[in-house]
């Protein structure tokens, strides 16, 4: 776990006290809201349908038990006992009072967290892989390299006013737990020579005009990596429109210009950059990579697991990933039990998973993209005992990858920006495959909803996504077909006219029945879609 | 009829114009007409709310019920925490957002 130095602990503290000032001149009615609105968005805070938002940011997905005992507190001191994992690894709270604000991330600050740069058209919480760390594919792990842009993205003063928000996601591994190529700018470690460096996409998200992140080059050494991404971002900044919201994000300027266009003036501007001295000695990376260190894995340990319990031999099976160590695994904990609202945790609930990443999990907790929790490093010896406290506790649900494993986007039951709910559908489906030998039968299927064309419920890359829609006033839920945010990924296709909110349901079953019948071996939902197209699928759908 | 909705700004909580101040309860609202914009105004310069703005209501005997479900939504609460609306303990409270 990185740890603040003395630098970090002053930036955060002094940006609550400035933070504090501003509400404070707000309240008392020396700036008006349109003067104040952009203060409150750089600290994470929004106004959403029911009060203020604070979106707070878990850099790259990792937490330790106090940091998340921390998230637990004030989801019970200052909201309403809950709080809702996001899609972008962060966490958000939906009932704050903005004069309780400041002393929220005070008390945040004493763990060494934040909310800042969690909005705004700037350089966004850098992702990573849940897995990072412990993952057995892994080539190494990618956090120190996230760290290492964290720092160089805060409060980075030529990239504070983008022409619009900016993510990144920093991989290690073949398999992509991050959807890496759906992101503004895409890493993904890899090693030549024997020297680590970055494979460099640009371009990709989602969004209403969603892309690909194109590959604009396959190696950059450690010692150009931060001047290449000063560069990457400079040329953005440069020519990205500023006079069209929608057409702002970085992916419009690669796909207007061309990736090999833009890669040309990203070397150009490099040339110029990499003069500057930017790129940090190798001893501090070193020390950011050594607040990484593998935890003291004891060695020896059986691989042996007591299956038994046949309910825990199904989570086993389902929830349970493999480690690079012998004798340990990574536990997927699965926020989305049948009929509850996907990324949703009680303050309880939170505390519980801190207490077990604390017991069991070297302390250490992961937040995924997909809004689950991950306790990475447990041992194997451990698991049933960890299996059984989350049962215990309604975390214990077998179904990750599963069709009710669904991202979902707060939609219009939280959200201004929404057009229709994603939640009660995502409820509706999981209940309507609710058997976990029925989902288990469908192996491997991502339903992933959003509530507007936005997609923070990253619709476009589920194998099955679904978009609602404002038709007329009334709710209405577009139905996509085949996309994929992993290593194959895919855009999905829309199906054809939109449905109801209980039509989208049957949709979907339909979609899944026509898989069922004629699925070869060994294929997953989107094998299937890939290999026989569109056509059978619509025709059960509509026909 | 015409309804103007808010939020308090320093609880954030929504509200509602009654004529003579802001409600939690969007029964108690009441048709601004054309004067909404003026109240807006003068509400959101007296710091009494934040992002003021106008919509459309249907009057019921129950009282205003906003046009869209987006308002509903934010009059009641969201529709998949019953227990966080502002009637916790009427089963049927969704039916009128839906």
């Amino acid at each position: 776990m990185y740890k603040y130095d003395e630098y970090d602990h002053s930036i955060v503290a002094s940006r609550v006290e400035e933070f504090r000032d501003q509400v404070n001149r707000r309240l008392a009615g020396q700036i008006t809201e349109d003067q104040f609105k952009p203060l409150r968005l750089m600290n994470g805070l929004y106004l959403q349908l029911h009060a203020y938002m604070l979106r707070v940011a878990v850099p790259y997905g990792t937490l330790d038990s106090r940091q998340m005992r921390m998230l637990a507190h004030i989801a019970r001191k200052y909201d309403r006992d809950y709080g809702h994992f996001t899609t972008r690894q962060n966490i958000q709270y939906n009932w704050i009072k903005l004069e309780d604000a400041p002393d929220i991330l005070a008390e945040l600050a004493t763990v060494e967290m934040h909310a800042i740069q969690t909005s705004g058209n700037c350089i966004r919480n850098i992702s990573s892989d849940q897995y990072a760390g412990a993952a057995a594919d892994e080539l190494t792990d990618p956090r120190p390299w996230a760290e290492l842009l964290r720092q160089w993205s805060t409060f980075h003063p030529e990239f504070s006013y983008l022409p619009r928000k900016f993510k990144i996601a920093v991989i290690a591994a073949d398999e992509d737990r991050a959807a890496m190529r759906l992101h503004d700018i895409g890493l993904q470690i890899v090693e030549r020579d024997g020297r680590h460096g970055v494979a460099v996409y640009v371009g990709g998200g989602m969004g209403r005009t969603p892309m690909i992140a194109p590959l604009i080059k396959d190696f950059v050494p450690f010692e150009e990596f931060v001047s290449y991404m000063e560069a990457c971002l400079r040329v953005y900044n440069r020519y990205g429109r500023r006079d069209n919201m929608y057409k702002a994000r970085i992916k419009i300027l690669v796909h207007e210009i061309g990736a090999e266009k833009y890669a040309a003036e990203v070397e150009a501007e490099h040339a110029h950059v990499k003069k500057l001295d930017l790129d940090p000695p190798r001893a501090e990376f070193d020390r950011i990579a050594a607040h990484f260190a593998d935890p003291a894995f004891e060695t020896g340990l059986s691989d042996e697991i007591d299956r038994s319990d046949p309910d825990f031999a199904v989570w086993l099976d389902q929830n349970v990933a493999a480690h690079k160590t012998p004798g340990y695994a990574i536990v997927n904990i699965s926020l989305k039990p049948t009929g509850g609202i996907p990324g949703d945790a009680s303050s309880a609930q939170i505390d519980l998973m801190a207490d077990l990443a604390e017991k069991h999990s070297f302390d250490e907790l992961r937040v995924t993209h997909a809004q689950n929790i991950v306790l990475p490093h447990v041992r194997k010896a451990d698991l049933y005992a960890v299996w059984q406290q989350l049962r215990d506790a309604g975390l214990a649900e077998a179904n990750l990858d599963l069709i009710t494993d669904i991202i979902a986007c707060p939609g219009l039951d939280y959200c201004s920006l929404a057009n229709a709910r994603s939640i009660p559908v995502a409820q509706k489906i999981a209940n309507r495959f609710a058997d976990l030998g029925r989902q288990r039968e469908l192996g491997e299927l991502k339903v992933k909803i959003s509530g507007c064309i936005n997609a923070c419920g990253h619709h476009h890359a589920g194998h099955i996504g679904i978009l609602g829609v404002d038709r007329k006033g009334t709710e209405n839920y577009q139905l996509s077909l085949g996309g994929s945010g992993a290593e194959d990924v895919s855009l999905g296709q829309i199906t054809g006219p939109g449905f109801s909110e209980d039509g989208i349901v049957d949709a979907v079953e339909k979609a899944t029945d026509v898989y069922l019948a004629q699925r070869e071996a060994g294929e997953r939902f989107v094998d299937t879609y890939r290999r026989i197209g569109m056509a059978p699928f619509k025709e059960a759908i509509y026909g | 009829m015409k309804i103007l909705t808010g939020n308090d700004l320093a609880s954030g909580d929504v509200t509602w114009w009654t004529g003579e101040g802001w409600s939690r309860h969007v029964e108690e609202a009441v048709d601004v007409a054309d004067q909404g914009e003026a109240i807006a105004h003068a509400e959101e310069g007296a710091r009494r709310v934040n992002a003021p703005y106008v919509i459309d209501a249907t009057d019921t005997p129950e009282g205003p019920r906003p046009a869209h479900i987006k308002d509903r939504i934010r009059a009641l609460g969201p529709t998949v925490r019953p227990d966080l609306t502002l009637k916790p303990a009427d089963p049927n409270a969704g039916s009128w957002v839906i």
